[in-house]
């Protein structure tokens, strides 16, 4: 089944040497309401190379948010340079169409590319039975569970073909209990099916779970702290002492931060 | 649905009993409203040219069934057609306010403006343009019903979430396919409701399009044998013909309320959930 996650040649990337995810010395200011210039990133320096997987963790309002808008070429920088292959955006909510099924909603992006509606339909109920969402294909997604939205909007993110997702906060909204077993769904699915990934959350232990390295940003505006590596092998157990360590550390460099935190969960 | 077990209801209430619970308020409210109208009409403090009784009306409902029924049919037309062409008119606008800044500007001090207009004042024109047909009431009750259609659909494109066109972005949609899978969607149940608020200005913009514009022929609709009875002092038919008014005004509702469901099922399912 994996194969049908693979890439899709695009004739936009076709030919692009995949550089995965390439940020040099990114600033970024807005403007707020009143006019005034908020800087929400500074000096960002940071490289993913295909395939792996980049989790970044800080304290609320860091321009984490910032950040995967300009990998996803949302926003431009205002300094330095962004080199990415095409990135498709996860938000924090959902964002399921009410108005489509479960089905439709998935296959989104195969209907956005060009493909018929049977076609595009076939490729993601192909799909519904590895994610454990076999008999909702034609359920809206009202009457959907919450994990099993997330779910949905996963497949849909996948289905993109797009070789590096921009996951923001992807379980923040779902219970304890819930977030974990999608953690480990997350995990199973990019051992089975590599892809560039920029991972943001304010929970250090998913970040140490599921990522290769770790970046740490300060507050606004945000600079990169410190990159931990995670060498543990996966798959990973949350109680394992080298994860525990490292989680710690990268707590302390986030409370090492002038301002505090919103703790991890 | 099986897959809804919380929707179930915790008594068992069976569909005669709910039916009932929902008949039985609005009955109630109107056999109260009649009583006290019949009680009032029959005291003597009016004149039955001022304020004929209910049961006058009553009577003169039976008795001028055909006739009245004769003059719904002009009146329903232009309600249906005026409402159907409101709703192309109004979402139109609101696609073309939604896309260009500039035509926002142009045009929604002008809707607004066009709401206070009187109608008695263009009417005239109306006619001058286009005669005694069906046509210049049409665009009477356009005129009054594309406004809150207009309204409510400029505003339901506006509340479309930025982060789903975001998302839509990274997928590589055109700007068209944000609007045809995200916006226009959204924008639907947004013009139905906007329907559903024109369609009881509807009936009275009927009424001023038959006062207003000159008809020929015998069933004229019912605005202009309104008019006719309150000169000749048939007053009983004048009311027997606003109670058909009323009844239609109602189903009309009802209807458009149902073609919500069925055409914006996501937007009503919320209600049946929690009813």
């Amino acid at each position: 089944m994996p194969t049908q996650l693979q890439s899709r040649p695009r004739p936009s990337q076709s030919g692009s040497a995949d550089v995965g995810i390439a940020l040099q010395g990114v600033g970024r200011t807005y403007r707020d309401r009143r006019g005034a210039g908020v800087r929400a990133l500074d000096a960002i320096s940071l490289r993913v190379a295909p395939a792996e997987v980049l989790a970044v963790v800080g304290p609320s309002g860091c321009g984490k948010s910032t950040l995967l808008e300009l990998i996803c070429g949302l926003q431009r920088p205002d300094q330095g340079t962004v080199a990415c292959a095409p990135a498709v955006l996860m938000p924090q909510r959902d964002l399921l169409l009410p108005w489509l099924s479960a089905l439709d909603n998935a296959a989104l992006a195969l209907r956005i590319s060009g493909l018929s509606r049977e076609r595009a339909r076939a490729r993601a109920a192909a799909l519904f039975a590895e994610m454990g969402l076999d008999g909702f294909e034609h359920s809206r997604p009202s009457e959907l569970s919450g994990g099993m939205r997330q779910r949905v909007a996963f497949l849909r993110t996948l289905l993109s073909g797009k070789r590096v997702l921009c996951l923001d906060e992807p379980f923040g909204a779902l219970d304890a209990i819930t977030r974990a077993e999608m953690q480990e769904w997350l995990a199973g699915a990019l051992a089975r099916e590599p892809r560039t990934v920029a991972l943001v959350t304010h929970d250090v232990e998913e970040a140490i779970v599921l990522a290769d390295r770790v970046a740490v940003l300060s507050p606004r505006p945000g600079r990169v702290l410190e990159v931990l590596e995670v060498e543990a092998p996966r798959p990973r157990a949350r109680t394992d002492a080298a994860l525990i360590a490292l989680r710690e550390r990268a707590l302390g460099a986030l409370q090492g931060a002038p301002t505090p935190m919103v703790g991890a969960r | 649905m099986s897959r809804r077990p919380l929707a179930a209801p915790a008594r068992q209430t069976g569909p005669p009993r709910r039916r009932a619970r929902a008949v039985l308020p609005p009955l109630a409210l109107v056999g109260a409203l009649l009583g006290a109208w019949e009680l009032y009409a029959e005291s003597g403090s009016t004149s039955s040219y001022v304020l004929p009784s209910p049961h006058a009306v009553a009577a003169a409902l039976w008795d001028n069934a055909g006739l009245l029924a004769a003059n719904l049919a002009p009146t329903a037309t232009e309600v249906g057609l005026g409402i159907a062409l409101a709703l192309a008119l109004g979402f139109a606008l609101a696609v073309l306010i939604h896309f260009s800044r500039v035509l926002r500007r142009a045009v929604y001090p002008l809707a607004i403006g066009s709401q206070a207009v009187p109608i008695a004042v263009i009417a005239p024109l109306l006619v001058f343009w286009w005669g005694f047909g069906v046509f210049p009431k049409l665009v009477v009750i356009v005129l009054i019903c594309f406004f809150p259609v207009l309204v409510t659909t400029v505003d339901g494109l506006e509340a479309v979430d930025r982060d789903q066109l975001k998302l839509l972005r990274t997928l590589d949609a055109s700007r068209w396919q944000a609007f045809r899978f995200a916006e226009l969607p959204a924008a639907l149940p947004a013009a139905i409701s906007g329907a559903r608020i024109a369609l009881t200005v509807a009936v009275i913009g009927a009424y001023i399009a038959e006062s207003q514009t000159v008809t020929v022929g015998t069933h004229a609709g019912l605005g202009h044998e309104i008019n006719a009875d309150l000169t000749a002092l048939q007053t009983p038919r004048a009311y027997a013909a606003a109670v058909v008014l009323f009844a239609f005004a109602i189903a009309c509702f009802y209807a458009l309320s149902l073609a919500e469901r069925r055409l914006a099922p996501w937007a009503a399912q919320p209600r049946e959930v929690h009813a």
